[in-house]
C-alpha cells in the first residue's frame, strides 16, 4: 500500500456477509476451519479415532438392526457398504448444519467486537466438516474395496455430487445461523428435524423400497437424488434412479430454491446480526 | 530567557502542533451519521412464540442512538469521543468499525482501520499463541503472509518467544494480556479505534497503553479514543467531540469538551449551551484567587514562593457534611497533589452549610513546583461520601510558576546527599 493509497477516502460499507474484502474473508475462513480441524484431530491422542468412532458405531448398530432384525439389508446388494457410505454422507450434512445453528452465538465476541465477515462463520463450520468428510471417505473407500467392488470411472462423478451436497449444506447452514439470533429455539427444532430427516432420506434404505405416494413424497427430498445417485455411481451401477418428472424436477427446484433463500436471508440478516446478539 | 526549553515553551509548541494537524488530510469523514435501534417492547425470540401468537404485532420502541453526527478526523490526530453512558459514543465507534450498520449518512475512511474494543478478542484458548497471533493479525486486516512476518516481532514485544507453541489456555492472565497487547501494537493499523474498556486494568498498564497510542500518533497514525475519563482526554487528545443523546454537542478543544462533559454530568439538567457557566447547581464559586507573600492578587507565582490560596463558595442548597477538595494538575492534566478540608462549624452548630451561606477557604501552600503551567480543580462532596458530588470544577484557577531553575519533572524536593569517593578496595 503506497502512502497515497492511505489517503484515499473510501465509503464504509458496514458489516456484511463478506465485509472487509473477499481475500480477507477467505484467509479467515481457512485459518478458522484449519485451526478447528487441527484442534479436534491433534488436540487429543484419540482425536481422529474418536471422530471415526461415531459413524462407525452408528454403522455397526444400524447394520445389526437392519440385517438381523428387520432383514432389509438382505434384499439390498452390498448393504453394509451402502449403509456406511450413506451414514458418512448424511453425517456430514447433519454435523455441519447442527453445529452451524448456534455458530454465530459461539463467535459472539468476534462478531460484536471486530469487523468480521459474517459469512465466514457458517462457512468455517461447514469447511471443518468437509475435512472430516474427506477423512471418513477414505475409510469408506477401504470398505468399498474390501467388499470386492472394483473401481469404476463413475466414481469420478462423486466429485460434482459432493460439490452439490456441499452447496446445499452451506445454504442450510447459512439460513440456520442467520436466523438463530432471532429464533433461539431453532437449535432444538433443527436437532429434531435433522433426526427425522435421517429417516425421510434414503440413507438406511434405497428409495425403491418405498411405494406409491410415499415414494413420490420421499423422492421430493432434495437430499434423495444425491443418495440415490451415489449408490448407483459407487456401489451398484444397475440400481434404479428416479426418472419421473416430479422426482427429478422437485428436488432440483428445492436445491436451487434453498440456495436462493439462503443468499436472501443471509444478506438481509448479516448487517444487523451483531445487534440481535 | 535562557536557551533551554522551559515547560511553558513546550506547552505553547504543542498548541501550535495541534492547530497544524487540522490542515492535514482527512482520514475519517462522517456526514450526518444516523443510527436508530428498534427495541422490541416484548422480545420474541423463538419460533414457538411466533406460531402460538401469530396475530400479535411486534411493537417497538425506537432508540435514536445517533442523530446526524458529522465530523472530520485528520491524519495524525489523537481524536477523543466523550459522552455519558448512552450518549451514542460506542455506537459511533462500532459504526466506524463496520460492526454496526448506519441507517443514514455518509462515512468514508482512508487507510486500514482496526477497532480495539477489547483486548484479545478472537483468541482461542485451544490454539497455540503462534496460531492465535496469525489469526488475530488477519482479523485486524493483515494478510496471512504479513501476519506471519510480524509473528516474531509480536512474540518479542510480548516477551513470550519461548512460549510460542504453548496453548493459550495454559497461559497466565498476565501473559495473555501481554500477548493481546503486542498483537494490537504490531497490527500497525492506519487508524486505531480504541474503546475505553482497554484502559481498564491497573494504572501501569493503562499508562503503557496510552504511551503506545501516543507513539502511534507520533508515527503519523490516527487514534480515535472513546472514553469518559476526562484526564485522558485532556492529556492526550488533540481534539475531542462531546456526544449527548446521540447529538454532537461540541467539537474542538479537549479542555472545553471535558468541561462541558462535567457540566452535563453534574448539573443534572441537559443544557450545555452556555459555555462559561460553571456547574453550580449546588455550590457557586463566588471568587477564587492566588496571592503572593505580600498579599497581592497574582496570576503568576515565583518559583519557591508560598502560594496564597483563597476561594469563596456559596451554597445554593443546604449541604450536609460538605468536604472541599482541591487538586493541582500540571499542563498535561496529570494530578500532582491534592488536599481536602472539612467544614469546621462553630460550636454547637450542625455540620451543615445552609443555602445562601458562604464559606471561605484561605491559607498558604508550600510551593515546590518547577516553572511551568499549572491548574487547580475543585471538588466538593457532601454527606461524607466522596462520590456524592456537589461541585466538580476542572479548572478553578490557572497559574504559572516562573523562575530560572528548571529541573526534572514538576516538583523540586530537598535532597541531602553526598557523593564521596570510597577509599580502599
Amino acid at each position: 500500500m503506497t502512502q497515497d493509497d492511505r489517503l484515499v477516502l473510501r465509503e464504509v460499507q458496514g458489516p456484511s456477509a463478506l465485509g472487509g474484502g473477499a481475500r480477507r474473508s477467505l484467509e479467515l475462513l481457512w485459518l478458522i476451519a484449519a485451526n478447528e480441524f487441527k484442534r479436534t484431530y491433534f488436540g487429543t491422542v484419540l482425536g481422529y479415532l474418536w471422530s471415526l468412532c461415531r459413524p462407525l458405531l452408528l454403522f455397526a448398530v444400524l447394520l445389526v438392526v437392519f440385517t438381523h432384525v428387520l432383514h432389509l439389508g438382505n434384499t439390498v446388494a452390498h448393504y453394509p457398504v451402502f449403509l456406511l457410505l450413506n451414514i458418512v454422507l448424511f453425517g456430514f450434512f447433519q454435523e455441519a448444519t447442527i453445529t452451524s445453528v448456534s455458530s454465530v452465538l459461539t463467535q459472539e465476541a468476534v462478531v460484536r467486537k471486530t469487523q468480521f465477515p459474517r459469512l465466514v462463520i457458517p462457512l468455517a463450520v461447514v469447511l471443518t466438516s468437509v475435512f472430516n468428510l474427506v477423512l471418513n471417505l477414505i475409510v469408506v473407500c477401504v470398505f468399498v474395496l474390501a467388499f470386492g467392488i472394483s473401481p469404476r470411472w463413475t466414481w469420478l462423478l462423486m466429485v460434482p455430487l459432493l460439490l452439490v451436497l456441499f452447496v446445499l449444506t452451506t445454504a442450510v447452514a447459512m439460513i440456520l445461523s442467520a436466523l438463530y439470533p432471532r429464533f433461539r429455539d431453532l437449535a432444538i427444532i433443527w436437532a429434531v428435524f435433522a433426526t427425522a430427516l435421517l429417516y425421510a432420506t434414503p440413507v438406511l434404505y434405497p428409495l425403491q423400497h418405498a411405494h406409491g405416494a410415499l415414494r413420490t413424497l420421499l423422492a421430493c427430498n432434495p437430499l434423495a437424488p444425491l443418495f440415490e445417485l451415489s449408490r448407483r455411481w459407487v456401489i451398484s451401477p444397475d440400481a434404479p434412479v428416479a426418472t419421473g418428472v416430479v422426482e427429478v424436477v422437485v428436488p432440483i427446484a428445492l436445491i436451487v430454491g434453498i440456495c436462493a433463500l439462503a443468499v436472501w436471508v443471509f444478506r438481509r440478516e448479516a448487517p444487523r446480526i451483531a445487534e440481535a446478539l | 530567557m535562557t536557551a533551554s526549553r522551559t515547560p511553558i515553551d513546550e506547552a505553547t509548541a504543542s498548541t501550535i502542533d495541534r492547530s497544524r494537524l487540522i490542515e492535514g488530510p482527512v482520514v475519517i469523514e462522517a456526514r450526518d451519521v444516523t443510527k436508530t435501534f428498534r427495541i422490541p417492547d416484548r422480545r420474541v425470540d423463538s419460533i414457538k412464540e411466533r406460531v402460538t401468537h401469530p396475530l400479535t404485532r411486534q411493537t417497538y420502541r425506537e432508540l435514536r442512538a445517533l442523530r446526524g453526527v458529522s465530523f472530520d478526523v485528520h491524519r495524525g490526530e489523537f481524536f477523543g469521543i466523550v459522552g455519558r453512558n448512552g450518549s451514542g459514543k460506542s455506537t459511533l465507534l462500532k459504526i466506524m468499525a463496520s460492526i454496526y450498520r448506519r441507517d443514514a449518512g455518509g462515512l468514508r475512511v482512508a487507510g486500514r482501520l482496526a477497532p480495539f474494543i477489547e483486548l484479545g478478542v478472537g483468541f482461542n484458548p485451544e490454539l497455540t499463541s503462534r496460531e492465535n497471533v496469525v489469526l488475530n493479525g488477519v482479523l485486524m486486516g493483515l494478510s496471512r503472509q504479513q501476519a506471519r512476518r510480524r509473528l516474531d516481532a509480536v512474540l518479542e514485544f510480548a516477551e513470550l518467544e519461548q512460549f510460542a507453541d504453548l496453548k493459550l489456555k495454559n497461559y497466565s492472565s498476565g501473559m495473555m494480556v501481554r500477548l493481546a497487547f503486542a498483537v494490537m501494537v504490531e497490527a500497525d493499523a492506519d487508524i486505531m479505534l480504541i474503546d475505553e474498556v482497554l484502559a481498564v486494568g491497573d494504572a501501569a498498564f493503562g499508562q503503557k497503553c496510552m504511551d503506545v497510542f501516543r507513539a502511534r500518533r507520533d508515527a503519523g497514525k490516527t487514534v480515535v479514543l472513546v472514553t469518559h475519563d476526562m484526564a485522558t482526554v485532556q492529556s492526550f487528545c488533540d481534539r475531542a467531540m462531546l456526544l449527548h443523546n446521540g447529538e454532537m454537542q461540541y467539537l474542538g478543544d479537549p479542555e472545553e469538551a471535558a468541561l462541558r462533559y462535567y457540566r452535563l454530568n453534574f448539573s443534572g439538567h441537559h443544557d450545555a449551551s452556555a459555555p462559561q457557566d460553571v456547574p453550580d447547581v449546588n455550590v457557586r464559586v463566588i471568587d477564587a484567587w492566588l496571592e503572593n507573600p505580600a498579599g497581592e492578587r497574582v496570576d503568576n507565582i515565583e518559583q519557591g514562593e508560598p502560594i496564597g490560596f483563597n476561594v469563596i463558595f456559596e451554597a445554593r442548597h443546604d449541604l450536609a457534611h460538605p468536604m472541599f477538595g482541591f487538586n493541582f494538575h500540571n499542563a498535561d492534566g496529570v494530578l500532582l497533589f491534592g488536599f481536602s478540608r472539612e467544614f469546621d462549624p462553630p460550636d454547637g452548630e450542625p455540620d451543615e452549610l445552609r443555602a445562601g451561606r458562604r464559606v471561605r477557604l484561605s491559607g498558604t501552600i508550600e510551593n515546590r513546583l518547577l516553572p511551568g503551567r499549572y491548574s487547580v480543580g475543585a471538588v466538593i462532596s457532601r454527606n461524607r461520601t466522596a462520590a456524592d458530588l456537589a461541585l466538580h470544577m476542572l479548572r478553578l484557577l490557572d497559574f504559572v510558576v516562573y523562575g530560572t531553575e528548571p529541573g526534572h519533572g514538576n516538583v523540586s524536593v530537598d535532597v541531602d546527599m553526598d557523593v564521596t569517593v570510597e577509599d580502599g578496595a
